[in-house]
Order: C-alpha cells, then sequence, then structure tokens
C-alpha cells in the first residue's frame, strides 16, 4: 500500500481499522523524506527518533480508546515559526537558529490532542517575509512539480512537504498570503481562516493583526477536518474569538444549489496570466453547473491593498521583531561594546535583508512626522477595504479569485526585485487586511506543468461556504501529484514486488 | 512624487530599527526606502477622510484572569533559551556607567 498518497483522513480511517499503525505511518512518511528532501528540502528539522517514539505512545492510546478522531495517528509537519516544546523553532532566521521553546503553541496543542504526531518543522521565509521561501536563513525549499521552481512562500515548505507526500498534511500561517500563495504554486489545499479563529499563542508574530495559522493538504476534507481539530476559543490569545461551533466538516456537502458567486472584475484585467485565467473562469463555470449563480462586479480599492498592507504588516514586524535582542533567547553576537552595540550588533548579524527592509520601513512608517501620513492612512484604507467587501458579501456568498497573477516562478527570479514580489499578493492580502476566511484549491496545470490554485474568499465566520464550494469543485477533479511523487511511487511498488512484501 | 531619503533619515531610522547598516547596506535601503515610499503613495489618490483608522477588523477587548497565586515559578523555563545568565538572570553587558 502507498500510505504516503492517502490524504489524512483517509489514513486514519486506516489507522482506525488497524489496517496501519501509527508507527508504520511516520515511517512511510520519514522513509519518503529519506528520499525526496535532498532536492526539495521541504524541512528546517525532522524529528526522527522523536517522532517515532510519539507514535509508539499515540498508537497506546488509540488502542485503549482513548483517541478516537479522524486525524489520531496522522503525522504532520509544523512551520517553524510556530512554537513546539523542545523542538528547534528558528523561523528560518539566524537569530532565532537555537531556540527550542519551552512551550507548545496552541493550535499544535490543539492537534496533539487529537492525536497528531509531529514529525518537523517546515522551511519558510525568514520571519514569514517573502513569497518564495528563498529568504530562509537555512536555503530554498524547491517546488515539488519543477525543482527550479519556487514552491511559493511563506508557508512554502508546509505545501511542499505535503505535495512531495513527505507528510499528509501541515500548518502554515498565512498573514498576506502565506497558506494560499504556496498551496497554489504547489498542487494542494489550504485554509486561511477568519481571523481570530485559531489561537495565536505559540506563533512567533510577523503582523499581529493579520496573521492566522491554517492548514495545508491533499484535499478540502482533509483542511476541513484539520481545521476543526485546531481552531478553538484561547483566552492566552487576546484576539481569539469565540465561535458559534467549530466542526467545519458539516460543510462537505457536494452541491453548490442557490450558491451567489461574485467575480470581482479588477481581478481578473491586466497582470494576470491567461492561462491561470482560462483554468479559474473553466473551474467558475463548473461550480455554475452545480447550480451556482456567477456574477461580475467591481470590487474597487484593488490597487490600494498592496501598499497598505505593507505599511501595516511592516509597523507591526517592526514592533513584533524588536523582541529579538540577544537578551532573552537565540543569536548573540560575539563582540560587543556595551548594552546598545550589543542590541545593533545582534540583530545586524541575526537578521536577513528582507527582514531588515521590512523593520526598517516600518520604523520609518511609525516615526514621530510619518505615522498620520503612513500608517494611520494604511489604517483609514483597510477599513475602507473592509467596507467593499461586506458590500460584495451584501449579494455574494463567495468571491472567487485567483491565488496568484502566475504559477511558479523560476528561483532566483523574484529575490533582485522585492517590489516584484510585493506586487504578487495582489490577491491575497485583501482577506488578511478584512480578516476573511480563504481557501486556494488546485484547478489544473500551465502549460509548463505547473499547478494553478482558485481562491474562494468568504465573509468572516463563512468558512463554511467557501469550503463547499471548493469541496464541489474537488468532486468533479482528481488529485495531480507531481512527477517527482508519481516516479518515486512506481519506485517504491517494484521495490515492494521484489521485496513480496507491502510498504 | 519621488520620495528623498536623507542620511540622517536612515540613520534616524536604523537608530529606531536598532540596526547597524554598513555604508552600502545604508545606501539599499535608502533606495528601497525610496522606492517603496513612492509606490506606498499611490494611497493619497484615495479619500479616507471618512475612514476611521482600523488597526483590529473585530472590536478588541481587555480579556482578564482571576489573579490566582501560585507557586510557579517558571523562570528555568525563562531563561532556558538565553544566550547568557546567572544566578535566575539574564546576563546583559553593563548598562548604568
Amino acid at each position: 500500500m502507498d500510505i504516503t498518497g492517502l490524504t489524512a483522513v483517509e489514513l486514519g480511517k486506516k489507522i482506525k481499522a488497524k489496517e496501519i499503525s501509527a508507527v508504520d505511518a511516520v515511517k512511510a512518511s520519514l522513509d519518503q523524506i529519506e528520499r525526496v528532501e535532498k532536492d526539495v528540502h521541504s524541512f528546517v528539522t525532522i524529528d526522527w527518533e522523536g517522532a517515532l517514539k510519539r507514535a509508539e505512545e499515540v498508537q497506546k492510546r488509540i488502542d485503549d480508546g482513548s483517541l478516537t478522531g479522524p486525524l489520531a495517528g496522522v503525522p504532520a509537519a509544523v512551520k517553524d515559526n510556530i512554537c513546539t516544546k523542545d523542538m528547534l523553532t528558528t523561523c528560518s532566521s539566524r537569530i532565532l537558529e537555537n531556540y527550542k521553546p519551552t512551550f507548545t503553541a496552541e493550535a499544535v496543542r490543539n492537534l496533539e490532542k487529537a492525536g497528531a504526531v509531529i514529525i518537523g518543522k517546515t522551511n519558510m521565509d525568514e520571519f514569514a517575509m517573502g513569497s518564495t521561501t528563498e529568504t530562509s536563513y537555512f536555503g530554498v525549499t524547491r517546488n515539488p512539480w519543477n525543482l527550479k521552481h519556487v514552491p511559493g512562500g511563506s508557508s512554502g515548505g508546509s505545501c511542499a512537504a505535503v505535495a512531495a507526500q513527505e507528510c499528509p498534511y501541515a500548518l502554515g500561517s498565512d498573514t498576506g498570503g502565506s497558506i494560499r500563495q504556496p498551496s497554489a504554486f504547489c498542487g494542494v489545499v489550504g485554509i486561511k481562516p477568519t481571523y481570530g479563529t485559531v489561537s495565536r499563542y505559540g506563533l512567533i508574530a510577523y503582523g499581529s493583526s493579520l496573521d492566522q495559522i491554517g492548514p495545508i493538504a491533499k484535499d478540502v476534507t482533509d483542511c476541513a477536518a484539520i481545521l476543526t481539530a485546531i481552531a478553538s476559543h484561547d483566552p492566552k490569545d487576546s484576539t481569539s474569538i469565540e465561535r458559534k461551533g467549530y466542526d467545519f466538516t458539516s460543510a462537505l456537502i457536494n452541491d453548490a444549489a442557490g450558491m451567489r458567486i461574485g467575480i470581482p472584475k479588477d481581478y481578473f484585467t491586466e497582470g494576470l496570466d491567461a492561462e491561470v485565467k482560462e483554468k479559474i473562469l473553466a473551474a467558475v463555470r463548473v461550480l455554475e453547473e452545480r447550480g451556482a449563480a456567477v456574477e461580475e462586479f467591481d470590487l474597487s480599492l484593488v490597487q490600494y491593498a498592496i501598499p497598505a498592507y505593507y505599511v501595516i504588516a511592516s509597523a507591526e514586524a517592526s514592533s513584533n521583531l524588536s523582541r529579538f535582542d540577544g537578551v532573552k533567547y537565540g543569536y548573540r553576537t560575539e563582540d560587543y561594546e556595551g548594552l546598545h552595540n550589543m542590541y545593533k550588533k545582534t540583530r545586524s548579524e541575526g537578521f536577513g535583508a528582507e527582514v531588515k527592509r521590512r523593520i526598517m520601513l516600518g520604523s520609518f512608517v511609525l516615526s514621530s512626522g510619518y505615522y498620520d501620513a503612513y500608517y494611520l492612512k494604511a489604517l483609514r484604507t483597510k477599513a475602507l477595504i473592509k467596507q467593499a467587501f461586506d458590500r460584495a458579501f451584501d449579494k455574494y456568498d463567495v468571491i472567487i479569485a485567483p491565488a496568484s497573477p502566475t504559477t511558479a516562478l523560476k528561483l532566483g527570479h523574484s529575490l533582485s526585485d522585492p517590489m516584484k514580489m510585493y506586487l504578487g499578493d495582489i490577491y491575497t492580502v485583501s482577506a488578511n487586511l478584512a480578516g476573511l476566511p480563504g481557501i486556494s484549491v488546485p484547478v489544473g496545470t500551465d502549460s509548463k506543468g505547473l499547478p494553478i490554485g482558485m481562491q474562494i474568499i468568504g465573509n468572516c465566520f463563512e468558512e463554511k461556504k467557501i469550503i463547499r464550494a471548493a469541496y464541489t469543485l474537488e468532486q468533479t477533479r482528481t488529485y495531480e501529484r507531481p512527477k517527482l511523487v508519481k516516479d518515486l511511487a512506481e519506485m517504491k511498488r517494484k521495490e515492494a514486488e521484489n521485496n513480496g512484501k507491502a510498504i | 512624487m519621488a520620495n528623498k531619503i536623507s542620511d540622517e533619515t536612515i540613520e534616524y531610522v536604523g537608530i529606531l530599527a536598532k540596526l547597524e547598516l554598513s555604508g552600502e547596506e545604508k545606501e539599499n535601503a535608502k533606495a528601497d526606502m525610496e522606492k517603496m515610499l513612492d509606490y506606498i503613495d499611490i494611497l493619497n489618490e484615495l479619500d479616507t477622510d471618512m475612514a476611521e483608522p482600523m488597526s483590529h477588523v473585530f472590536p478588541i477587548h481587555n480579556v482578564f484572569r482571576e489573579d490566582a497565586v501560585s507557586q510557579a515559578d517558571g523562570s528555568e523555563d525563562t531563561l532556558a533559551n538565553a544566550p547568557l545568565k546567572k544566578d535566575k538572570c539574564f546576563k546583559v553587558p553593563k548598562t548604568i556607567g
């Protein structure tokens, strides 16, 4: 049996039915990691021994009946900006290269309560600042669909790990598109929940008013099950919201009858790759055939989302990252004269170029004399953008947009021109500014064979609508795997045939 | 439109950001920031006078808990990752002359 080809929920069922043990499931993931990691490099840390030990413990709790959920015994990976007790959590930065948290993030604790076995920490853009996973201090992650291309970012490691079948699912974080865009680039499904749905306790903050943790998996069913497990009201996060219900799997309904879909005309204009546009509009027609009413409309203010986002995110980052100064944790410079010199040298040596760029911009827009003109202006713009979405959701249940203007770009293409990279976030940042949930689902590949992702955005607290739309679409398609994964599965099958045993 | 960042400004922002930039890094930072601000200036096209600044999408309230006394020390955890420590304290360079 090809264990790594299963979805998380499929694997969970087989573990429950005692067809596969939690230990076998972890072994299958680790075996896949051993084979593909040298090419893909999804992980910063792989906990080879700890994962097997935890799998044994989880299996015992499955056997004694204390763990019964759909994810019990299923391996998972966690983005490296989410704290895991005693397991390195680096944010892919030199400044946290040796940081082992003494506590676990609430989202991960929730997963562990559901019986997840955490196998390691995934690579990312340093402090989640980037859209390509190229700003990691620990080297780039490569797109499993084409190793010459980026996996997207900043949750590029999580998405590549799922696409390369190194783990059935992973957690990511999304501040301006960091779950949805790499999910699109890697041909997997990712959800950014409504702000406040998943606790940010233990998520190392980038832009606190925008950050959300979310699931990344092979299909919508998995994402709904994972979101159900991680979402909770947490008093340790003052922005955590107590929601009426936390079961998102009830929205897995294969029907779009009566659903009103809005297509923002201003998202489908110049700058959007023709093949991406074509595949997304074809997917919209599928939903129309399944009963949805589709209408184009003017969302407005689209061109103001990125500048507002970068002002707000950088401002918050400059404040959030001030805690990294060589005193409490992480890297401290070797030679220094006095306290302030120690701070400055530690930070200058510990942070990479993109992080410094954003800290500088953030410090500037918050500084006296510029605060009103930049920071407050951006917050006012954010209010107007939120109003534009409120108006749209008066008329529509969901809004459909691209996840990115293009498919995955080649490695090295974006780093030379940060502005260009920022502009790639055009379809994703608004959901963060307005606190909205969004999902990215694969809708095929382009002529280069790279995946295309479609984004479905819902109103606040209406994850169920986007899950239902995504699920309905998904039922008309089959999950596509990268060639690297297919070739490997074939090789493993032959190996198993020769050995006369199942893998 | 074109924003110009002076040497003094970049020096000042460096102090705020607690970053020590080399000569070349300063020049790059100036160029990057000018370019970014030129772009951000398109927000000025937008009339935002009627909009209140929105820091959070949902109302933010204070979250209180009971002020319960516990015997938990926690200092071991707190200090576990300190680059330098001494007698249950973070060790830093001399701060007062």
